[in-house]
């Protein structure tokens, strides 16, 4: 069985049924790559191309390497060394890598929607790597992955995310994600940094990490941007990490075996002491592994279906 | 030249309403109304079962020339506010370079005479450039002939240069017209705040950022003692600031645009970058408070704000797209539909908010039919129901979000003294 879809835009849109399937064929996946011979055959004949208009080493290396592990043609273009920097539309780029036969473009890139204004405007598959503020789907993904490894199942659980959620896409992805695999979802962090009527999704706003971590079973911390201090969002990072980094205390209010998040890259210290990061609860290592294995997943399944497509259906 | 709009149900502007009667126009001028009028002339328009009222008067729109032609000129900008059953409009100064001088005020003036389909009444600069620090030459300007002062597109942010502005303004009897938008509460927000913006994690506008100018603008308002016009109210405590100052006797008057009553932030869903728009559309809260605002008086008027834009200034990401909705060929259909075929308003008032009211608030002919009186006349069927097709736009600017939706109420004919330059849906 195919993704009945031409794009992976957001998981606001994917029902619970399409991520069940990404994640199933995520687990076979990852066999692969534990394998000696890594090689397969899966996207024999197709071509790949990450466009970056942002940096990124995990998300953009994942995908280079699910691409090659799987046979797949890759390239890969980044904003500041392309044509993008002569100043050439989002849309214009994307119609001239479709017309080299691109099969599907990976985009990242710092607006909300961007990735759904390419995939209005091409006949190739989109995967949104990032966009803005809105979704980070395949962030998501893997960090359900890692909950549904550890945990067995989703449903049910208390997953409290920690953080600026205000600017954050996998805050968004992950609420989208969680609540639709019947999670419960809390979220904490400075009003600066919270968005307005998030409550309206289901998601329980904490003004206090404690509150919000009692009795987790996933505690998800997110990467604190450092320029949100400079645009006086925050008075301090210290006085950030004090209040709402995630600390031993902090974590113990937590279920006992309590699973640790974070999508990387760290600011030790800040949002999360080393202590916790590297500690037993952690699984931050094992979320980078699992971010190829559905990167493949998704690249794999994105890619069956063409040729199939009915253009009506977009 | 005798020509006789036949058998109309006429709203002249000043109260009367007449059904099944006749109106003569010579030249350019109404010469006579009443009834068997259609005989001896050179042309009769049947109006039968459709309402004859004075010609429409926007207060609010972009023509864009000079500087962006691409968007818009004065001959295509006319030629869709004609489309669109106006016989006059005002046009902003935010043009390249601005109209912030008497030169550049006639040269709107001679401009439009000599190509517009409409009268074209030039808006003028409050402040040099636009840009917020000096004003401009107000009394050369009026006789130059800008009828109101404006730096819409942006907000006069300093609150002294305001005051002194309206202090200036108010011995030439020159409306000011405020933009409100605080710019530091705006910050770099794209939409309107709240949960819609929350889910697209598109940055969010407050409503205090129109709010906060428009509380500003009354007391300085009240305090100068000149009148103010409020541009493009869009938030329900926008409305409530204006009641309450006009409760107190501040000369303040208002304006809102069509899709502040017809469409809500939930329509940028899947980031439609033709519903952005400054101020941003507001919630279903914010729909129905103006709705209340323009039923009990406190919105006077309805502008379009039109906002032509090129295709390639939309077609981007939604941060990076321009703000503005096409508004002329829209505007009346979406005023019935919305305002009087729910039964908030009446046709007469609706004529009153396109017409009337805009015309006296400018201080500029027009709004009412009458003998002796310039034939500036709009034909309408207001049993008309159609889908709104934005390919068939006469203006440049085909950015609107209104693009296939069935409304009622259309504009069959304009008049334009005595010249029938809209005639039977078909720009002459």
């Amino acid at each position: 069985m195919a993704l009945k879809r031409k794009d992976i835009l957001g998981l606001r849109d994917m029902t619970q049924e399409e991520i069940v399937k990404i994640l199933d064929t995520a687990e076979t996946m990852k066999h692969i790559l534990k394998q000696n011979n890594k090689k397969t055959p899966h996207l024999q004949g197709k071509s790949i191309v990450n466009l970056f208009y942002e940096n990124s080493t995990r998300t953009r290396l994942s995908f280079e390497l699910a691409s090659k592990y799987m046979s797949a043609s890759s390239a890969n273009i980044s904003a500041s060394s392309s044509s993008v920097a002569k100043g050439e539309s989002l849309i214009d780029t994307c119609r001239t890598i479709e017309r080299m036969g691109a099969d599907v473009i990976v985009i990242r890139h710092p607006m909300s929607g961007a990735a759904h204004i390419a995939a209005r405007h091409v006949n190739t598959s989109i995967i949104n790597a990032g966009d803005g503020m809105n979704e980070h789907p395949t962030q998501a993904l893997l960090d359900l992955f890692t909950i549904r490894e550890t945990k067995d199942t989703i449903e049910g659980l208390k997953v409290a995310i920690i953080g600026d959620i205000y600017h954050s896409r996998v805050a968004r992805s992950n609420i989208w994600g969680l609540s639709k695999m019947g999670a419960k979802v809390a979220v904490a962090g400075p009003s600066t940094l919270l968005p307005i009527e998030l409550d309206k999704t289901g998601t329980k706003v904490y003004q206090s990490v404690e509150e919000a971590v009692d009795g987790a079973d996933v505690v998800m911390v997110l990467r604190l941007q450092k320029e949100r201090q400079q645009k006086g969002l925050l008075p301090s990072l210290r006085e950030y990490s004090q209040i709402y980094g995630l600390n031993m205390e902090r974590l113990k209010l937590a279920k006992k075996d309590v699973l640790l998040l974070h999508p990387g890259p760290i600011n030790r210290g800040v949002e999360i002491t080393s202590d916790v990061a590297d500690g037993i609860h952690s699984q931050i290592q094992e979320q980078v592994t699992n971010g190829v294995a559905v990167r493949m997943a998704l690249l794999y399944l994105i890619t069956r279906q063409r040729g199939q497509h009915d253009a009506s259906l977009y | 030249m005798l020509l006789c709009i036949s058998n109309g149900n006429i709203i002249n502007g000043k109260g009367g309403v007449f059904l099944g009667k006749d109106i003569l126009i010579e030249k350019d001028r109404i010469v006579e109304i009443g009834t068997n009028l259609s005989k001896k002339v050179h042309r009769v328009i049947d109006a039968t079962d459709m309402w004859v009222i004075p010609g429409l008067i926007d207060a609010h729109c972009h023509l864009r020339e000079p500087g962006f032609e691409y968007k818009e000129d004065i001959v295509s900008g006319t030629r869709s506010a004609a489309a669109g059953g106006f016989t006059s409009v005002a046009c902003m100064p935010n043009t390249e370079p601005a109209i912030d001088n008497a030169a550049m005020v006639q040269y709107i003036k001679l401009k439009s005479a000599s190509e517009g389909k409409v009268r074209v009444y030039p808006i003028a600069a409050i402040t040099q450039g636009r840009k917020g620090k000096h004003i401009t030459e107000m009394g050369e300007m009026k006789k130059a002939g800008a009828v109101a002062l404006s730096d819409d597109g942006d907000p006069v942010s300093d609150a002294n240069v305001m005051r002194l502005a309206l202090e200036y303004a108010k011995q030439f009897g020159l409306l000011i017209i405020s933009h409100c938008e605080d710019k530091s509460l705006v910050a770099d927000g794209v939409m309107n705040e709240g949960y819609v913006s929350t889910i697209l994690g598109l940055k969010g506008i407050t409503r205090a950022a129109e709010e906060v100018m428009v509380a500003r603008d009354v007391i300085l308002s009240e305090i100068t003692g000149a009148p103010i016009h409020i541009a493009h109210v869009s938030t329900a405590g926008a409305v409530d600031i204006i009641r309450h100052a006009k409760s107190r006797g501040i000369p303040v008057t208002c304006e809102t645009a069509p899709h502040y009553f017809s469409a809500t932030d939930e329509w940028v869903e899947n980031y439609d970058t033709n519903a952005k728009v400054n101020p941003p559309l507001r919630t279903q809260r914010d729909v129905e408070a103006i709705k209340e605002g323009l039923r009990d008086g406190t919105i006077d008027i309805i502008a379009t704000d039109h906002a032509p834009h090129h295709i390639d200034e939309k077609e981007v990401e939604f941060n990076l797209a321009a703000n503005g909705i096409s508004g002329f060929e829209t505007a009346f259909s979406l005023s019935y539909t919305h305002l009087v075929d729910t039964g908030l308003l009446s046709l007469e008032e609706l004529v009153a908010k396109l017409s009337t009211t805009p015309a006296q608030i400018l201080g500029i002919p027009g709004g009412v039919l009458d003998i002796g009186l310039p034939a500036d006349i709009t034909i309408v069927d207001t049993k008309r129901e159609y889908i709104v097709n934005r390919d068939k736009f006469y203006s440049k600017g085909k950015n609107t979000p209104f693009h296939g939706k069935k409304l009622k109420g259309k504009v069959i004919y304009t008049i334009v003294g005595g010249k029938v330059v809209y005639d039977k849906e078909v720009l002459t």
